[in-house]
């Protein structure tokens, strides 16, 4: 697996089809060309044009429906479904012309409407839909969660056993006392310890023996993990003294592979680690703070920002009967954000890259990049707050 | 203007600037005869505003005074080249200046009633304005009993004044940190406030420079039983369980230095420590309420402890819910700040908000500046930190850092005729 992937690319297969709603930003292959067989197994397709919205069938039985929906249209579109007076049970957006979106909502017993609005504007064209049966959805809301646990749970154990792999290989290359080959091999490791970081912090003493800074290693305190070797590889230049903390790192990291076996989640301790990931963005990645030896806190960002768009994505069927409009925030704001980090990607060997990762140094950041960054961030930190309360309360 | 009037002609102690304008506005101005109305009538109803605190007594002002609403707080270094005895000169000097300054009056020959040619003495912004509380307070730093001794005073540095330890996740600026002297300067208006370091900086030119200096604002502490709680920039009551400067015995205990804690001089005096604490309030704002409650410990709205039912309730750190977890976070900053978590050390915060702008990030550069009396900063302030510092112990870490850090020696009180900190000189 290639670990600099973005995080859906890498996990497609661990999410249930469900989630795949919307995930185009994120770099799943959604081009697919449109055509009224485009749809997959069960899927209605919703065939959207500039003047018409033809959906395969009019009438549905109560559970859970994915749309396909194929934009025929010259401009791009969305398609909702609303209930009576316009209230939105699900949404997909930006479908660029000759794309293919899915949009999964649960529909109980009622009428309801699929609205294809061409250009994103206006009351849209009207297909009405009635659903009938009394039987609850198959899938409860309970049946989302617990799915987004499972899924986030397989997440968090293939990132941790990556994290491990890819561990061995810095150490590996420590050990053959190959510098430029450690140098390399420390991005992909700090990658998969930054997306699944809340999950560490619930070890207690674990997180800081893996990712302390200097400034934590006071009073008796000894500077190691991660960051201890980054200053020994990327400030002083040298790997002498770095096989004893090489040693430890890989005992530690080994650990939390093994504990996160059991580790207990739930849709709540989720949501507050998607909002600490973005805190952890906040406060030490857009400043500089985390990676000042090797520069690379531009991936740490990208680490945080994948692990807590998972989180999201595993989410969101549940959040989608609960709060639409939440949904469609963060299906706005997570793309935008992972467009903004995208435009600081660089080819190996480009100006101001850094080997082995694949974005700038944040040294090679202008002071107004960095500030669009903050902004960005700040923005989806505030609905991402709301998460929690959404999966958690009433 | 009339004759410069020679120093001995000022006016005599007790004439305000208020009153001093109000007088020179009626003789001279028809048209602004408002403000002497106006001076007139703060001479018959003392407010709070025209209040002032005793600059002289047992005890440096602005420890045990009710806390002010403002703050202007400044470090000083001497320059490289001043000895022993300018150094003395500019504690007289500053003595004459904040004893007046105290009791609303301007410094030397005023801002208006000097030499017509000469720059005035009083830097004026005061003019007509009263007291305002004002309460000067001097500290020494760690800085002024190290190094090369220039002054002589090594032998009597207090054995308690010893650098503040590193603490884990610390990010302090030098720029921001230490500082040879400093002054506290507390009143409730802010132009009281920033006019007295602006004198006293302009006095010690030549002697000593301004390292940093940090306006607050909206006291966080209340440091007196007839003060309401006030809210810090997180929106929480911060300083309930304050000491209290009524509670002698706690303040004997936990802020005054006593004879035999270190040496004579600074008997009746107390070790301040001050801390820069920038909020990461962008982050905290999208915290959901749950979160930020169990962070601090204490209900957002009323300010009692998670459990209870009024702020003022003691805090009951045992108590569990019905599924026997802590209803006050193990992690919660009230639990780990509480003297019981600490062998009993408590502080006499008076820290104050402040927000200097917004920093290159577009963020609120904006916090708590931190302000804290004691005994023993070793045993207190640096235990108490000891138990917080860190990621995984004080949940508040996280939307917080510190990035300033001052540790100062304030003497006891200043008696008339004498100067601030004269013991430590004789």
């Amino acid at each position: 697996m290639n670990p600099l992937a973005r995080p859906l690319a890498a996990s497609a297969a661990v999410v249930t089809a469900a989630l795949l709603a919307g995930c185009g930003s994120s770099g799943a292959p959604t081009a697919a060309k449109p055509s009224a067989t485009a749809a997959k197994d069960g899927a209605i397709a919703v065939d959207a044009g500039d003047s018409s919205c033809a959906v395969a069938t009019t009438k549905l039985a109560a559970g859970r429906h994915t749309f396909a929906v194929a934009n025929h249209a010259s401009q791009v579109m969305e398609v909702y479904v609303y209930m009576p007076g316009d209230r939105i049970v699900g949404e997909v957006e930006n479908i660029g012309p000759a794309t293919t979106r899915e949009l999964t909502v649960d529909l109980t017993a009622g009428q309801y409407q699929v609205a294809c609005k061409p250009g994103m504007v206006g009351d849209g064209i009207r297909s009405p839909l009635r659903v009938s049966g009394a039987a609850p959805p198959p899938q409860s809301l309970d049946q989302n969660l617990r799915d987004a646990v499972d899924s986030y749970r397989r997440y968090v154990r293939s990132e941790t056993r990556a994290l491990a792999e890819t561990t061995t290989a810095f150490t590996d290359a420590i050990a053959a006392g190959d510098l430029a080959r450690a140098r390399r091999a420390y991005p992909p490791a700090r990658l998969h310890y930054e997306r699944i970081e809340p999950i560490a912090e619930s070890f207690g003493d674990l997180d800081p023996l893996i990712d302390m800074r200097a400034d934590d290693a006071v009073g008796g305190t000894t500077f190691v993990g991660f960051h201890a070797l980054e200053r020994l590889l990327f400030a002083k230049r040298t790997l002498a003294g770095a096989k004893p903390l090489a040693t430890a790192l890989d005992a530690n990291v080994a650990k939390l592979n093994t504990l996160v076996a059991d580790v207990k989640i739930t849709p709540l301790t989720m949501s507050n680690g998607a909002k600490s990931l973005l805190d952890e963005v906040a406060k030490s990645k857009v400043t500089g703070e985390e990676e000042r030896y090797s520069r690379i806190d531009l991936l740490d960002f990208a680490g945080n920002v994948d692990g807590a768009e998972y989180v999201y994505r595993a989410l969101r069927p549940a959040l989608q009967t609960r709060d639409a409009q939440l949904v469609g925030t963060l299906d706005r704001r997570f793309p935008a954000l992972v467009k903004l980090l995208d435009t600081h990607r660089a080819a190996a060997g480009a100006k101001g890259s850094v080997p082995g990762s694949p974005f700038v140094a944040y040294s090679a950041l202008a002071p107004d990049e960095i500030k669009a960054l903050a902004v960005e961030v700040d923005a989806i930190s505030e609905p991402l707050g709301k998460l929690g309360g959404v999966v958690a309360g009433g | 203007m009339s004759d410069p009037p020679d120093p001995g002609a000022r006016p005599a102690r007790g004439v305000s600037r208020r009153t001093l304008l109000g007088l020179a506005a009626g003789a001279t101005l028809g048209a602004a005869a408002g403000v002497g109305v106006s001076a007139v009538r703060h001479d018959d109803a003392t407010t709070a505003a025209d209040q002032t605190v005793d600059f002289f007594g047992a005890h440096q002002a602005g420890i045990a005074t009710p806390a002010q609403d403002r703050l202007h707080f400044a470090a000083f270094d001497l320059a490289p080249g001043v000895r022993r005895g300018e150094l003395v000169e500019l504690l007289r000097t500053w003595t004459g200046a904040a004893a007046r300054m105290t009791l609303g009056q301007d410094v030397g020959t005023g801002a208006v009633t000097g030499a017509a040619a000469s720059p005035p003495d009083d830097t004026g912004e005061a003019l007509g304005l009263p007291a305002a509380r004002l309460t000067l307070t001097l500290g020494f730093g760690t800085s002024l009993f190290a190094g090369e001794d220039r002054f002589g005073l090594a032998a009597r540095r207090p054995p308690r004044l010893v650098e503040l330890p590193g603490f884990p996740g610390d990010a302090l600026d030098p720029a921001r940190s230490g500082g040879d002297l400093c002054v506290q300067a507390c009143a409730d208006d802010p132009q009281i406030a920033v006019h007295a370091i602006r004198n006293l900086a302009r006095l010690a030119r030549g002697t000593a420079s301004v390292r940093y200096s940090q306006l607050g604002f909206g006291r966080t502490s209340s440091t007196s039983t007839s003060q309401a709680t006030p809210r810090n920039l997180m929106g929480f009551k911060d300083g309930t369980a304050n000491v209290k400067a009524e509670d002698t015995a706690a303040m004997a205990r936990h802020v005054w230095v006593r004879r035999g804690d270190g040496p004579a001089w600074m008997t009746g005096g107390s070790y301040l420590v001050s801390r820069r604490i920038r909020m990461l309030i962008e982050p905290w704002d999208s915290t959901p309420l749950t979160e930020q409650e169990r962070v601090i410990g204490r209900a957002k709205g009323s300010g009692a402890p998670l459990g209870g039912e009024h702020e003022l309730d003691a805090l009951d750190l045992g108590r569990s819910d019905a599924r026997g977890r802590p209803l006050i976070d193990p992690a919660a900053h009230v639990r780990l700040a509480h003297p019981s978590h600490n062998g009993g050390a408590a502080l006499l915060r008076r820290g104050y908000s402040f927000v200097d702008g917004t920093d290159e990030l577009g963020r609120l550069d904006a916090g708590l500046f931190f302000l804290a009396y004691q005994r023993d900063p070793q045993t207190q302030f640096a235990r108490i930190q000891a138990a917080l510092a860190g990621k995984h112990n004080d949940a508040l870490n996280e939307y917080i850092q510190h990035v300033g850090s001052g540790l100062f020696a304030c003497p006891g009180g200043v008696r008339p005729g004498g100067y601030w900190g004269q013991a430590l000189f004789s």
